[in-house]
């Protein structure tokens, strides 16, 4: 049981008064890829939200624990202390805070938690410098408020970047692949490749087989209606591109 | 004319979990708000021409200025308080108040210079040190508390360049020639009724003068604390660039928390001469009540400067926080030929402070240019309004205007308001507006809490991310301060 990381069982969610999620089960080790697939609003970017704690959904059954912790009784800051780390399909625009600010504001917050001094100025610089390197964003980053003016393929790699510094146990990549054009793509999926260990996992939600050919994974699962209906390989996702959702929507009318 | 946003209003609602959060953040406490424990000089409350006589007196005024006050108290009779301001503001009772209170000196054999340990410990606590050895360096300070000045530092050094910095009562004796000259030249006593007021019955404040030629080698500063209960403070300060001088000046001020409101007017007088600069900077932080309103200083200013040189600049920068009311339009008369004015402001309510500040620029000369930068940020169930005029007179060929405006509303039953005035009368003007408004939306404040920011923390680096604009205007030292200010002013945790 201790080499489990994370154990979702029987998660239901609602926004507002819809239920989105209706019962999911999911168990995730150190080292693995887990793809979330299946059409749109099947409760693929609803789970997300949910496990990263966004305040606009409710969890109304179910239980989630995160390397031994009780992750729905946290606070989102304190899941991120933790070690739990969102990619965003739509990152958010901060005007005037600079990323250096931001990320300093938020490396020093996870320092404070395990009862560790802020990191000194050269020391934070060194940091953002080498991780700044892993998804090839340039220096003037730094200077530049967060993700304001940023184009689609900036904005992405500024996640990747993100949870380079901040070292997560579990990354969730949401729709990462999402307007990004093939470079993009490749230099995204370099970075999320570079920084995978046997410590640590990822989930990677997306549409499309295409980001999987560049981060393998090692389950693929179907959400519909806000149920896990179907785990397999990765020749699951490649036959998903093949066949499209219908005989997945055709199995469980 | 103007127009107003009441908070939710065409926004999106925040959840009523992030509206507590806020709430908590912005209801924090005031770390200035000891009393201490000094013997004060105070006469009775009420206001005749004897308190003015004695006033004078007190402060052993020459003829002339004891005049000088006469002619405006008997004019303030003849006035009433304006009411245009987007205020709240019950009726003040101005014979409640007693309009002189000064730290009395100690007996004992001391030198002049000497200074009450006691006072110099409450400037210590606000971070002012005044001994000696403890001086901040690159920074001259006039300490005021209540009526009197206290102690000016690095006063010799300054004087080695012909640099004037001391109180207005030593000025009014040293240097009455200047004063004569410059005092009520830009603020007449018959202004409005405040600066009546003031004139009548100004206490202290700071005389600056910069001789031809030279470069202000340090900041100079003056800090503002109100210690005497039912008392008001009226400070008088004058600043007079003479050409190609320069100065950056900051002011500062603090007040203990009481139930009772306290009255502050103060009239700032800015002349510049040709080719000469002035940066005027004030953070201020008056007690601005409790959580529920109680108590709180009245924040009623006068600040003009005159642009009176060619090429001349006059730049004011402020971050408000404080006071129960702020009623302040810190303006720029621009009339030497190409003059340049500006006006960078952050002002932050809450709880139930209200501020009604903004700017005047007033265009004479032939290609004069101004900037006006205001941020309003308010939370709680306060109101903010930015209230500005753009003048181009007939004469101000070539003038030129930018005007941006923009308010942060912190949850739901705060209010902004702008109330821009733009007056033109010549045609070739190029005036400029540009306002927004907008909230901290909940996907902000998720996406920091994802990254493991704290929401109180998030709103404090929001809120300064919107204002940093104005705080990059703020000297160096002085802006670490004022981001500090906020960010405290949000968060209440922090001590």
């Amino acid at each position: 049981m201790n080499d489990i990381l994370l154990k979702v069982t029987d998660l239901h969610a609602k926004v507002e008064d819809k239920e989105i999620l209706r019962g999911i089960d999911l168990e995730i080790r150190p080292g693995e890829v887990h793809a979330i697939m299946g059409p749109n609003g099947s409760g693929k970017s609803t789970l997300s939200s949910v496990l990263a704690g966004n305040p606009a959904f409710t969890v109304t059954r179910g239980s989630a624990i995160f390397h031994g912790v009780d992750l729905l009784s946290l606070s989102p800051e304190d899941r991120s202390h933790e070690g739990l780390f969102l990619s965003f399909q739509y990152p958010v625009e901060i005007p005037g805070v600079s990323m250096v600010n931001f990320m300093r504001a938020a490396v020093n917050a996870k320092r404070k938690y395990f009862n560790e001094e802020p990191l000194g100025a050269g020391e934070f610089l060194k940091l953002m410098r080498q991780k700044r390197a892993i998804v090839e964003l340039d220096n003037k980053l730094a200077s530049r408020s967060v993700n304001e003016g940023f184009s689609g393929g900036e904005k992405k790699r500024n996640e990747i970047f993100q949870m380079a510094v901040l070292e997560p146990r579990l990354s969730i990549l949401d729709e990462t692949d999402s307007g990004l054009d093939i470079d993009a793509l490749r230099i995204v999926a370099g970075g999320v490749n570079q920084l995978k260990t046997s410590q640590n996992a990822t989930i990677v939600i997306t549409h499309y087989q295409r980001l999987l050919d560049y981060i393998k994974p090692d389950f693929v699962h179907v959400l519909y209606k806000g149920r896990i209906v179907r785990t397999g390989g990765p020749e699951l996702a490649l036959e998903l591109e093949e066949k499209g959702y219908d005989w997945i929507k055709e199995e469980n009318r | 004319m103007g127009d107003s946003v009441a908070a939710g209003a065409g926004c999106p609602a925040m959840g009523s979990q992030d509206t507590s959060v806020l709430k908590e953040v912005t209801e924090s406490d005031y770390k200035y708000g000891f009393v201490s424990d000094i013997d004060t000089d105070k006469i009775p409350v009420g206001l005749s021409e004897e308190v003015v006589r004695l006033i004078s007196q007190k402060k052993g005024e020459p003829e002339w200025m004891l005049d000088f006050r006469l002619k405006a108290y008997r004019h303030w009779l003849t006035m009433t308080p304006p009411k245009w301001g987007h205020l709240r503001m019950p009726d003040i009772d101005f014979q409640a108040i007693s309009y002189y209170a000064a730290p009395v000196k100690k007996e004992g054999p001391k030198s002049l210079d000497e200074v009450d340990p006691e006072l110099l410990k409450t400037f210590d606590r606000l971070g002012i040190p005044l001994q000696e050895q403890k001086q901040l360096s690159g920074m001259a300070v006039d300490a005021v508390m209540d009526s009197v000045s206290v102690k000016t530092t690095h006063k010799e050094a300054l004087a080695e360049k012909g640099i004037i910095f001391c109180s207005i009562s030593e000025a009014i004796k040293d240097y009455p020639d200047l004063i004569k000259k410059y005092l009520g030249s830009v603020v007449s006593y018959k202004d409005n009724f405040y600066a009546a007021l003031n004139s009548a019955v100004f206490s202290d404040g700071s005389f600056v003068y910069i001789p031809k030629g030279v470069r202000c080698p340090m900041e100079l500063s003056t800090y503002f604390r109100i210690n005497a209960s039912g008392t008001g403070q009226f400070e008088r300060t004058l600043i007079v660039a003479d050409d190609d001088a320069y100065v950056s000046y900051l002011e500062g001020c603090t007040a203990p928390m009481r139930d009772e409101n306290q009255l502050h007017a103060a009239i700032v007088e800015i002349i510049v001469e040709d080719r000469a600069e002035v940066k005027y900077s004030t953070v201020q932080n008056w007690y601005a009540g409790d959580k529920d309103g109680r108590g709180g200083i009245y924040n009623l200013v006068t600040k003009r400067g005159l642009c009176r040189g060619d090429y001349s600049k006059l730049s004011w920068t402020q971050v408000e926080t404080g006071s129960a009311i702020t009623w302040k339009y810190p303006s720029c008369v621009l009339m030497g030929e190409g003059s340049v004015g500006e006006f960078y402001s952050v002002a932050l309510t809450r709880n139930h402070q209200q501020a009604d500040t903004g700017t005047k620029m007033i265009h004479l000369g032939r290609n004069t240019r101004s900037t006006i930068v205001s941020k309003g940020i308010s939370a709680g169930f306060s109101e903010n309004s930015y209230r500005g005029l753009v003048k181009v007179t007939p004469a101000a060929e070539g003038a030129r205007n930018y005007t941006q405006c923009d308010s942060l509303l912190l949850g739901s039953d705060c209010g902004a308001h702008t109330f821009p005035y733009i007056d033109v009368m010549n045609p070739t003007a190029i005036v400029e507006h540009e306002a927004t408004t907008s909230k901290i939306s909940e996907d902000q404040i998720f996406y920091c809490n994802q990254r493991g920011i704290p929401t109180e923390e998030a709103v404090g680096l929001i809120v300064n991310g919107y204002a940093k604009e104005v705080m990059n205007k703020l000297p160096m030292e002085f802006a670490v301060e004022a981001q500090k200010l906020l960010q405290i002013s949000l968060e209440g945790s922090v001590g």
